[in-house]
């Protein structure tokens, strides 16, 4: 419904915005806090023959941090038969929830996922715990942002692009720095405490280039969404997820059938007997680099799609990473899917009963319990790792 | 640009309130990584939980001043055992990954909306130094000589700071040369050969992490008190990391390591601020606006953590051969 005024003030009722709803009939307010907001539909500014059902004009939602809260007034046509006034528009039955979040979780898991594989492999070759994994997402993201805002490409060629750069980015780094650094035989300690350092230092080069606002795409927001089963969501995340998925079989199959995908799990699993039997284990560890790099940033790219884009972005998702990764095993490229798939739907399946702004606790409590039982991960090999 | 504000500052931050909560949090991680080789990422935790255990116990319950300094502790003596029973027995880098998990459930928790009656949401809590500025045995007014002034709730704060810096350096060097601690370095060294000698490793690093912990949860009401109020993302990881850059900075395994690290980080953290932003408004720098400035140096922090491993792991005070940062 186009032209309708709404009125969102806090819970005391100090004004917060007014928006009016675009030609799809959707608005959105950013709010500073979160907390509990009052929001007004103006019924004055409704056409004339339509109303909002059961005649209640207000919602109260609450608003948690770095979540989007949706509002929903649903109208009908004026003088229609009057629903009953206790049936509130949004609310749906514990399975249709259940299954929505199931799909928000998978999507979450796969994004997870595309991270996961990189930092598992780049920690089963060298053996480093990368603390700027999470900077590796937020460069996709933000390249890609760079080339749809700044250059005003469409998104697909931008992410391409980005992705590209991001590979070129992380075979660099490793080129020029962490490979530098194992031939200096720094000890794998200290390279975890210096991937802290680099994880600092490109937080803060992204927080001065890019500045501390949310920015989205220009391109995919506010898609109308699609109904599907029980499912509701936008076109872009069934795009995107078949996308994530795509990737994440051929990268798979790469590992499992070419010689360098073999190679590479090789090194993972011994470094030195695959360093005797011929494999140039340099090469492969940057071959490793440079693929976890690139499909790092697409899933930064994904997870500014579906959500939206922020400098410390990936060190939000950093920690359900490593949870990811951890709970499937450590250095295990197949762990890291299943762990990272596992993590997206328990964070979004608990918010059934947990509030969404502590869905994260559950996950990382999870992580600290597996550790307890099973250290090895669900698909690790059983090991001495005290 | 005003040299003369620039340089009190600097100099005011030797001294200053976060110099005094830094080398508390890191003289525990001194402990912790120092001289036991425990890789604790959650080191805000525990100032967390003592911060808001005073804060809470205070404003909440309305308990006195002093029964949130014990429970402040207590919180923070459990969040040690509660860390070290899972975790200890577990590889350095799973107990920095689950340290690290830890101190953001706490941080979470502390900020959601959910527990807002408890712990205030976002906004944190305030009100809860009343009890410790009525101690104050200044009378009130502005103390000191030349650029060293402070007014009488600072200098209080300060006073009870640095007594609280001395006693946790007395503390660590006196039980560094004990057979006690003399154990702790073993275990960094070579755990298995500590354990063959038949002493119980686990129980070892269990009381190194209770210790440590409760040093830094000093920092934690130094906070609390200097600021009047706690938020919880006063508490986030990187407020870990930073006390790790200070700890690498003066020199792991080194008594005064941390005292030193922390006034040199927060001297040249101000200097560099005040340069800078002077710069930019007397019109010498134009590629960067004042709030970029504040960014930018601790950009700058992350450059240096990154030399300082890879260049001088020892620090500036410490000695290679007892930096357990090459094992495995």
């Amino acid at each position: 419904m186009n032209g309708v005024k709404i009125v969102v003030t806090t819970e005391s009722g100090q004004p917060v915005a007014e928006v009016t709803s675009n030609a799809q009939g959707t608005w959105q307010v950013p709010v500073e806090k979160p907390g509990k907001y009052k929001v007004t539909l103006d019924a004055n500014t409704l056409p004339q023959n339509v109303a909002v059902r059961g005649g209640n004009n207000v919602r109260t939602p609450t608003v948690y941090d770095g979540n989007m809260s949706t509002v929903l007034f649903a109208l009908q046509a004026k003088g229609a038969p009057g629903q009953p006034a206790e049936e509130e528009a949004g609310q749906s039955s514990f399975w249709t929830q259940a299954a929505q979040l199931a799909f928000e979780g998978l999507n979450l898991g796969l994004i997870i996922a595309l991270a996961a594989l990189g930092l598992s492999l780049i920690y089963g070759t060298t053996g480093l715990t990368n603390f700027a994994h999470g900077e590796l997402v937020t460069l996709g993201a933000i390249l890609a942002y760079a080339f749809n805002a700044g250059v005003g490409l469409h998104l697909i060629p931008a992410a391409v692009i980005a992705v590209i750069l991001a590979g070129g980015f992380g075979y660099a780094q490793d080129r020029f720095f962490w490979g530098q650094l194992r031939k200096r035989g720094t000890g794998i300690i200290a390279m975890m405490i210096v991937s802290i350092g680099v994880a600092l230092f490109l937080r803060y080069l992204f927080l001065i280039i890019f500045g501390g606002q949310t920015e989205v795409y220009t391109q995919y927001t506010g898609q109308a969404g699609i109904q599907v089963g029980p499912i509701t969501a936008a076109p872009k995340n069934f795009v995107a997820m078949a996308i994530e998925l795509l990737v994440l079989v051929v990268v798979s199959l790469a590992l499992l059938r070419t010689r360098t995908g073999k190679a590479a799990r090789a090194v993972a699993d011994n470094p030195a007997l695959a360093a005797s039997s011929g494999i140039n284990v340099d090469r492969v560890i940057r071959i490793i680099w440079t693929m976890g790099g690139a499909i790092a940033a697409l899933a930064g790219i994904m997870l500014g799609l579906s959500q939206s884009l922020k400098f410390n972005m990936g060190q939000d998702i950093l920690l359900l990473i490593f949870a990811g990764v951890t709970l499937g095993g450590l250095g295990t490229a197949w762990g890291a899917l299943v762990g990272s798939l596992i993590v997206g739907l328990f964070i979004q399946l608990s918010t059934l009963w947990v509030p969404p702004e502590l869905k994260s606790v559950g996950a990382l409590a999870v992580l600290i319990i597996v550790l307890l039982f099973r250290p090895q991960g669900i698909l690790g090999r059983r090991e001495r790792i005290g | 640009m005003d040299w003369n504000t620039i340089i009190s500052t600097t100099v005011k931050a030797a001294i200053g309130v976060e110099t005094v909560l830094y080398a508390l949090a890191a003289i525990g991680l001194n402990v912790h990584f120092g001289y036991t080789g425990l890789l604790n990422f959650g080191q805000a935790a525990f100032m967390a939980v003592a911060g808001y255990g005073l804060a809470v116990t205070v404003t909440v319950l309305g308990l006195p001043f002093w029964a949130g300094i014990v429970v402040g502790l207590l919180a923070a003596a459990l969040l040690a055992l509660l860390l070290g029973i899972p975790t200890l027995r577990l590889r350095a880098d799973y107990l920095a990954i689950v340290t690290i998990a830890a101190a953001e459930i706490i941080r979470l928790i502390f900020r959601s909306v959910a527990f807002k009656d408890v712990f205030g949401g976002s906004d944190g809590r305030r009100g809860f130094s009343d009890g410790f500025y009525a101690l104050n045995p200044f009378p009130a007014g502005e103390y000191g000589f030349g650029w060293f002034t402070f007014n009488h709730r600072l200098l209080w704060v300060l006073l009870v700071g640095w007594v609280l810096v001395g006693l946790s350096c007395l503390l660590v060097y006196m039980l560094m040369k004990s057979p006690w601690g003399r154990v702790l370095k073993a275990i960094r060294e070579d755990e298995d050969a500590v354990r063959s000698l038949g002493k119980n490793v686990f129980s070892y690093k269990m009381q190194s992490l209770v210790l440590g912990g409760v040093i830094g949860s000093l920092g934690g009401f130094v906070y609390g008190l200097a600021f009047a109020s706690v938020q919880p993302d006063i508490f986030g990881t990187e407020t870990t990391f930073f006390a790790y850059t200070i700890l690498i900075l003066g020199g792991a395994a080194r008594v005064f390591g941390p005292v030193v690290g922390s006034m040199i980080f927060w001297v040249l953290l101000v200097l560099v601020y005040g340069v800078l932003s002077g710069a930019v408004e007397a019109g010498y720098i134009t590629f960067m606006t004042s709030t970029q400035v504040g960014q930018f140096r601790f950009l700058l922090v992350g450059l240096g953590l990154i030399l300082l491993v890879v260049f001088r792991p020892q620090g500036i005070f410490g000695d290679k051969r007892e930096i357990a940062i090459d094992a495995r």
